[in-house]
């Protein structure tokens, strides 16, 4: 499959929106995958934390929604106290997600929770996912 | 002395044996923990975004209740709750601008200054009382206690708000020392438990505790001891789905730092509330004959 | 200065200001008879426009601008000399700024404006003859100093050479083989070695330090200072019965303290470095010898049999004069324990542990071992830009050999363990010397070294492995690997103590404590202090290759300042 990069994708509304909401530059990453090598969750994401950002960089936002990889983050911070470079990438992975939630879609739909669960959960995972994963 | 204490919501439900173990022991110190009065949630996760200054209210509103009370200073035992406030008063502090808009969005509170201190405990221990102090002050040594500390993420990430090198930490490693425990270090000490995702994905969870566990047992660890409620309950909670999935996983105790130190000091165990813990660490503390009366 | 000229040189670089502007300015200010804007003022045309108007105006102060008054001024200043001023009649400036083209001018003019005031208010500077003391002092026995310290010296000028440890030779003489051509510097590096120990006109003060600096180029006067080895090296003849019989077992920092099984690496209390060391001269290591910490043994003093243990030998000093200086102090590797997200073990070494136990002539004598348990290793990972490029937590800059000394190491473990495997993990792989890429080529198709491309986020034991969290991102799949042993590529980093050197010599060093040339295209050998000359990685990370060459290049400045016999040193006058 061929992309499609031009000066409109590179300086895309998209990339704007993602760089002012996480107060990152996201040019600065030269790719090293050292966030994807140890991020504790990307067993489970179908593109690895590096190629979200160089999606990003691309201003590649079709091919950022079709990964699970920004939900399955864990906000864990491991990958931007490693970055050589200094990208936050938990910042740019919460840019990504709310880009999504401020449409008001939610990836957890609370009325489901079955009661059990929510008797066994603590508040702050349920407070805390509620606030990562929904509008 | 006294000293401010925000306990959070989980602390007053899932994680009462924190709590209660926390109270105690720091009286046998001779820190009196007040609590907060009004506190409300701190949100429990920090927005990382650059333009939601609604989501540092709640936080900042715990920081204006400690001036409240006039002091300036809090501390805090859950570690989700000292990220989220810490990290809030790091942003206003280090940006008046924000601090401003929030301080006139809450008009009816008294303005913010950046005036209070937010610390964890696991501070308090360090750097009001020291290793030393403590160590004099065991009664019941954990000798024989072979316990591996586990840091997760909020008590160390970002740098910012560290409270110990983000990579090596030692600062539980130190106390469990002190308090004459079996300290064994295990390469997962630092990694993520999967956090929340527990709502959504609590297969992933399972995994990721899995090899958490496993890691810490290979070390010949007896106990996992943490500060994290989340953490508590993932690494706790999910022991029975996984001694069914690996049949030669007996399970292994999670206790709180506070439920050791309050052993140690030789409070009475029942104040350590230890059977709400998700593993009952008993059996293993009457093995090692520290659950005198 | 009542006939001044202003030469505003406009070649096509200078396009970014208003030059016309810029003359009709300057034409105004007072004393300025003539001014003009010209193309390339730098090449001889130019040059001879200058000239010309100098003598057809009759001037007398002449300021011309340029884009690097560094550079240009020797040029210019022997252009306007020769058409009959003196040096300080002439200023050069530099107009160049980076703005727009309005502001470019207004700068300009502002620049040439002051530079002015400062030619009217210039005094004939005051010049004193220098005889050269034709000697030279080079800092560093490594290959960088050997290179220099031979070149001079077969140039029949004397040359002392100090070195740090008790023997020359650098690290390269820990390697194994070297890139691209596999050869050993025990074979290639010790000859130069012991001609530096045999010539004439070299002398070697080992396991010595330099402690104070005055002076100037052509005449410094130098301070050496010579550390307490307890053995009179004059009546020592390296017999080395001496180190037979001493009882402690120390790790040594030859080995890089390197912790093998059965004590293979590890020296004794009075030791030299190796078998080729030169001079063959042992010291005493005070802080484990038995008699200095226990108050008994004097084993060796009872084995030498030429009566050279001295117990109370005393550190003592040496001053010297000399013309030139050639600094050679060389590089560390950055401490693995800097990166804190992989553990410290064992089976998990920097660059330099990894050549020991490759080299023939290393601690287990070739043979490859882990530290461990002293069990072959079947399968080694190598990492790439461990602290280099990370300005977050280590270094900014590329080290530049890690890329061709991990592959090397790779291809040579291959050549012992025809059985293992190897994986390197790496960013970019950066082979732009000679030979460099076919090396790397050959690596991977002829000995199977399998590349990875991905910075490694966490390294620890795992029971008997190794375990290595990576990423291939050219697949975007995760890798967790177990390995058998782990070999870092360290960053590169000036030698230890480099910067009180540096202030000793008065040299200026950057953010990192390498030591600045004076252009890094066109004078890299010349440090910021005339007479002062570098070579080698106290200026940069670099290869052997590129170190010799620059040792060779130091050497051949030396060789020009020596070929005359005096030195003129300008000083500014002060009124």
């Amino acid at each position: 499959m061929r992309i499609e990069i031009s000066t409109e994708t590179l300086y895309s509304d998209f990339v704007k929106k993602v760089e002012a909401i996480s107060e990152q530059t996201l040019i600065s990453c030269y790719q090293c995958g050292k966030c994807s090598a140890g991020c504790p969750m990307c067993f489970a994401m179908d593109l690895l934390p590096s190629q979200i950002i160089r999606l990003a960089q691309l201003g590649l936002e079709d091919d950022i929604a079709k990964a699970n990889t920004i939900w399955i983050c864990a906000s864990c911070i491991t990958c931007s106290v490693r970055c050589p470079k200094g990208v936050d990438l938990a910042r740019v992975m919460e840019a990504l997600r709310l880009i999504t939630s401020r449409k008001n879609i939610d990836q957890v739909q609370i009325p489901e929770i079955p009661k059990e669960t929510i008797a066994q959960l603590p508040q702050v995972a349920m407070v805390g996912g509620f606030r990562k994963l929904t509008a | 002395m006294s000293l401010s204490y925000y306990p959070g919501c989980t602390l007053k439900t899932k994680a009462k044996n924190a709590e209660d173990s926390a109270i105690a022991a720091m009286a046998a110190l001779g820190i009196e923990l007040v609590e907060l009065p009004r506190w409300n949630c701190c949100g429990t996760v920090y927005s990382f975004a650059g333009d939601e200054e609604l989501h540092q209210l709640a936080p900042v509103r715990n920081l204006i209740r400690v001036k409240e009370t006039g002091g300036d200073r809090v501390a805090t035992i859950c570690s989700f709750c000292y990220n989220t406030l810490k990290r809030a008063n790091l942003l206003v502090t280090s940006n008046p601008e924000k601090m401003h808009t929030i301080n006139t969005f809450m008009e009816e509170e008294i303005d913010y200054e950046g005036d209070v201190e937010v610390v964890h405990l696991l501070e308090v221990l360090r750097d009001d009382i020291g290793w030393e102090t403590i160590a004099e002050k065991v009664q019941v040594p954990l000798t024989g206690l072979k316990v591996a500390p586990y840091y997760g993420c909020t008590l160390l990430r970002p740098q910012e708000i560290a409270i110990d090198d983000v990579e090596r930490p030692t600062i539980m490693h130190d106390l469990l020392k002190a308090l004459g425990a079996d300290v064994v270090d295990f390469p997962y000490a630092t990694e993520c438990c999967g956090s929340y995702q527990i709502i959504s994905n609590p297969d992933y969870v399972s995994q990721r505790v899995w090899d958490i566990l496993s890691s810490a047992m290979r070390r010949k660890a007896d106990a996992i001891v943490l500060s994290c409620p989340l953490c508590d309950a993932n690494l706790g909670q999910t022991q029975k789905e996984l001694m069914q999935t690996h049949s030669e996983f007996k399970g292994i105790p999670i206790l709180y730092f506070t439920q050791l130190l309050a052993l140690a000091l030789g409070l009475d165990p029942e104040i350590c509330r230890l059977e709400l813990n998700y593993v009952d660490p008993r059996p293993l503390l009457e093995s090692k004959e520290l659950l005198r009366q | 200065m009542e006939r001044i000229g202003v030469f505003v040189c406009h070649c096509k670089l200078m396009a970014y200001m208003d030059t016309g502007t810029v003359v009709e300015a300057i034409s105004k200010k007072p004393d300025v008879v003539h001014a003009a804007a010209y193309e390339d003022l730098c090449l001889a045309p130019g040059l001879e426009q200058v000239k010309d108007t100098i003598k057809n105006e009759k001037l007398d102060g002449v300021l011309i601008t340029s884009c690097s008054p560094v550079l240009h001024q020797e040029v210019l200043r022997q252009a306007v000399t020769a058409a009959g001023l003196e040096a300080h009649q002439m200023q050069a400036v530099d107009i160049r700024s980076q703005n727009g083209v309005k502001e470019n001018t207004e700068r300009a003019i502002e620049a040439i404006s002051s530079a002015l005031d400062k030619l009217k208010a210039s005094l004939p500077p005051v010049r004193t003859k220098v005889p050269i003391t034709k000697k030279v002092l080079v800092i560093g026995g490594g290959i960088a100093g050997i290179r220099a310290s031979l070149d001079i010296a077969d140039g029949g000028y004397e040359v002392i050479l100090v070195e740090r440890t008790h023997s020359i030779g650098g690290h390269m003489i820990q390697y194994s083989e070297t890139f691209p051509t596999l050869d050993c510097p025990q074979c290639i590096e010790t000859p130069l070695m012991t001609d530096t120990g045999q010539h004439d006109n070299i002398t070697i003060y080992a396991y010595s330090e330099i402690e104070e600096v005055t002076g100037s180029i052509g005449k410094f006067k130098v301070k050496i200072r010579r550390k307490a080895a307890y053995v009179d090296w004059d009546k020592c003849n390296g017999c080395l019965m001496c180190i037979e019989k001493c009882p402690p077992r120390v790790l040594s920092e030859y080995e890089r303290y390197l912790d093998m099984p059965k004590r293979q690496a590890h020296r004794r209390a009075i030791w030299v470095p190796h078998a080729q060391a030169v001079p063959m001269r042992p010291i005493i290591d005070k802080d484990h010898c038995l008699y200095f910490t226990k108050g008994k043994c004097r084993v060796c003093e009872q084995a030498c049999p030429s009566k050279a243990i001295d117990f109370t030998q005393q550190e003592s000093f040496v001053e010297i004069e000399v013309g030139a200086i050639v600094v050679a102090s060389g590089f560390d590797l950055m401490p693995k324990s800097a990166i804190k997200e992989y553990e410290l073990d064992k089976d998990i070494l920097e660059g330099i542990e990894f050549e020991r136990i490759l080299c023939p002539a290393g601690p287990t004598a070739g043979k490859v071992i882990r530290p461990s348990d002293g069990r072959e290793p079947k399968t080694v990972a190598f990492i790439s830009c461990c602290g280099s490029r990370d300005p977050e937590h280590g270094v900014p800059y590329c080290s530049k050999v890690c890329c061709m000394y991990l592959v090397k190491m790779a291809l040579l473990y291959m050549h012992a363990v025809h059985d293992g495997q190897t994986f390197i993990f790496y960013i970019d792989i950066r082979t732009t010397g000679k030979g460099y890429e076919e090396f790397v080529q050959r690596a991977v198709t002829e000995d199977n070294v399998l590349y990875l491309r991905g910075k490694v986020s966490k390294i620890f034991r795992d029971g008997d492995k190794i375990k290595v969290w990576g990423a291939d991102t050219l697949t975007g799949k995760r890798i967790e690997m177990a390995v058998d042993l782990v070999v870092l590529g360290m960053a590169m980093l000036p030698s230890e103590g480099v910067k009180e050197l540096a202030d000793k010599l008065g040299i200026a060093t950057d953010e990192h404590g390498f030591m600045v040339e004076l252009h890094s295209k066109l004078r890299p050998m010349e440090s910021s202090v005339p007479g002062i000359y570098l070579a080698g990685c106290c200026q940069g990370p670099k290869d052997i290759q590129d170190t010799v060459a620059q040792g060779g290049g130091a050497a051949s400045k030396v060789l020009a300042l020596f070929a005359q016999d005096e030195v003129i040193l300008e000083e500014a006058a002060v009124r």
